[in-house]
């Protein structure tokens, strides 16, 4: 009952109100107070490569990157346009044999496969989901979860890009240098520019999407089209993972549809804070590597995905960086009632 | 004279039944330019229905809706908000998480509000905050900066109106927009909506409260499940026998 009795109080800093508009550029206080957390994920994402081990490592980190971005697409769809859409997998798919396909069969050089991987998979993947778009909430969900089912089925009883087999080898890149910056550099654009987006008028359509689609109707404003041009932004940072990943490999193949996929952007969402682009990132780069360390236990490890999302729903909704910010920008302190 | 009397939406034969129930019943009825048309009824009497499938929300089982000679009746919502014929909600639906007037930029965002803001320029915070004051948010307080969850009913409801008139509307039907509000918000109100019709915008508007409805109503269409009961000036329709009937127990002042 003692609970009861206190709650607690929180109150912005007067430095977060400081630095907002015009006045944060009053003092460098103000403009560090804002630096700081931008340019701690800028620099720790930039320095990771350098200081981790092993190659072995980096290569995990590049790994991290993949499910970053997957995160990252699936929070953007979910928390600020409302399209709850679990077929992370079909993206990697999709854009990992587009990219995998064109460099095997016609030699064309990895940036371009990479390019026409990215493009080419999130025009494929908007068109696929295109029909399914008026549908809302779980029924989105469980629709877009089969896609990646129907692929591998597809693809098994046509025996396409050579069955279960896959398509090997697929060109590398020339160092893993190059590839896990690659990743971290897109991880870092995707954050910035979706996180700028959400600010501008077209984002306040996308949130108006997701809090109240019939007054986006009633606004003029065609709600598909809007989705449309949400999932189309969503699914090129998706594809660009899958294209990176079949390179990064040497291989497409029926792995680049694997559940994985769609479950761990998810748990790292979750836990790094739904709605923030940048905590599902965090997510993804504490999660990945975590996995490897217990790769020793095998399948065992999908149990830490489950400990995660079910421990972080139960304990911490808001997840991690929600979490963090609060702490960043607001006292807290009990106060009787 | 001639021209004015034109109707600029005309209901014909509507007809929509849920399950068993018949909401509206061969219902027809003009919309003239420049009018301010109630349609009143008691609870249930298929009032909202009328607005959702005049605005495309709803489909009707058969009967059609024509704008300026145009079917209406098949096309989506928001095609019908492009030409113009807006729509507020009885149960108000604002974007929560947004701040008041981020709100607007939703409609600000739409082509029908590009097309007129392309002759005009600026930019759309500032036109929304301006929108935000005609419905009468105070223009220097914070209000327009508080996110929309947090505002009271009586600002939502503005906010709604503001939702129309972001898209230069020649048409808002206005789903009991003084529903829920207490006397002193809707006498603030009534000027607001004087307003609308000067500037030349047509107000269709459903009510539940017949005093403040008889302040701006030019016309009234009594409804009594799904059907028509009377149709004409005001003072004359409160004299008829069926309404009378229909309102029975209700006390009517005028």
């Amino acid at each position: 009952m003692e609970r009861r009795e206190r709650r607690k109080e929180r109150l912005d800093r007067s430095i977060k109100a400081r630095a907002e508009g015009l006045y944060a550029i009053s003092s460098w206080r103000e403009v560090s107070y804002l630096l700081a957390p931008r340019a701690g994920l800028i620099l720790g994402l930039l320095i990771a490569p350098l200081v981790v081990p092993s190659l072995y490592w980096q290569r995990v980190l590049a790994l991290a990157g993949v499910y970053a971005l997957l995160a990252i697409s699936f929070d953007f769809l979910a928390e600020r346009v409302g399209l709850v859409c679990i077929g992370g997998a079909f993206m990697t798919g999709v854009g990992g044999y587009i990219a995998g396909a064109l460099n095997y069969y016609s030699g064309l050089p990895v940036p371009l496969t990479i390019l026409i991987g990215t493009l080419g998979g999130a025009v494929i993947c908007t068109l696929m989901w295109l029909p399914c778009l008026p549908l809302r909430g779980i029924y989105f969900a469980v629709v877009t979860f089969m896609f990646p089912f129907l692929a591998t089925s597809v693809i098994l009883a046509g025996s396409l890009f050579q069955g279960t087999e896959g398509l090997s080898p697929v060109a590398g890149f020339p160092n893993t240098w190059i590839a896990v910056y690659l990743i971290i550099a897109v991880v870092l654009i995707a954050i910035f520019a979706l996180r700028r987006l959400c600010g501008e008028d077209i984002g306040l359509v996308f949130a108006g999407v997701k809090d109240n689609d019939q007054a986006v109707m009633a606004s003029a404003v065609n709600v598909t089209r809007v989705k449309v041009y949400a999932l189309f932004i969503a699914t090129v940072i998706g594809c660009f993972a899958g294209a990176f990943l079949s390179h990064f490999s040497g291989f497409a193949g029926l792995s680049l549809f694997a559940i994985d996929f769609t479950i761990m952007p998810i748990a790292a969402c979750i836990m790094g804070g739904p709605g923030t682009i940048v905590g599902p990132v965090l997510g993804a780069f504490f999660l990945a590597p975590l996995s490897e360390l217990l790769r020793g236990f095998g399948q065992l490890r999908v149990v830490l995905y489950c400990v995660v999302l079910v421990g972080f729903i139960l304990f911490k909704p808001e997840g991690l960086l929600n979490w963090a910010s609060r702490k960043y920008h607001q006292f807290e302190h009990w106060v009787k009632v | 004279m001639a021209e004015k009397k034109d109707p600029l939406i005309s209901v014909r034969n509507i007809k929509k039944a849920f399950g068993g129930v018949m909401a509206v019943d061969r219902l027809s009825f003009d919309l003239l330019e420049g009018e301010v048309l109630g349609v009143i009824g008691p609870n249930g009497a298929g009032k909202t229905t009328i607005v959702n499938i005049i605005t495309g929300f709803q489909k009707p089982d058969s009967g059609e809706v024509t704008f300026r000679g145009r079917k209406l009746t098949g096309m989506p919502p928001y095609k019908i908000a492009e030409l113009g014929v807006t729509r507020t909600f009885q149960v108000v639906r604002p974007y929560p998480s947004l701040q008041a007037y981020k709100n607007l930029i939703v409609p600000l965002w739409s082509p029908r509000a590009r097309r007129f803001a392309s002759s005009r320029g600026g930019d759309r915070d500032a036109v929304a905050i301006d929108l935000l004051e005609d419905v009468g948010f105070e223009r220097d307080a914070f209000v327009p900066y508080k996110l929309a969850s947090a505002l009271p009913l009586g600002y939502l409801k503005r906010l709604e109106l503001a939702r129309c008139l972001a898209l230069r509307p020649e048409v808002i039907i206005c789903d009991e927009v003084f529903s829920g509000l207490s006397m002193s918000e809707i006498a603030s109100m009534v000027p607001l909506i004087d307003r609308f019709r000067i500037r030349g915008v047509t107000l269709l508007m459903i009510e539940h409260r017949l005093r403040e409805l008889f302040r701006v109503a030019n016309r009234l269409v009594v409804m009594d499940f799904g059907v028509k009961i009377a149709e004409g000036v005001p003072d004359k329709v409160m004299q008829d026998e069926n309404v009378r009937r229909a309102y029975l127990g209700e006390e009517i002042k005028l």
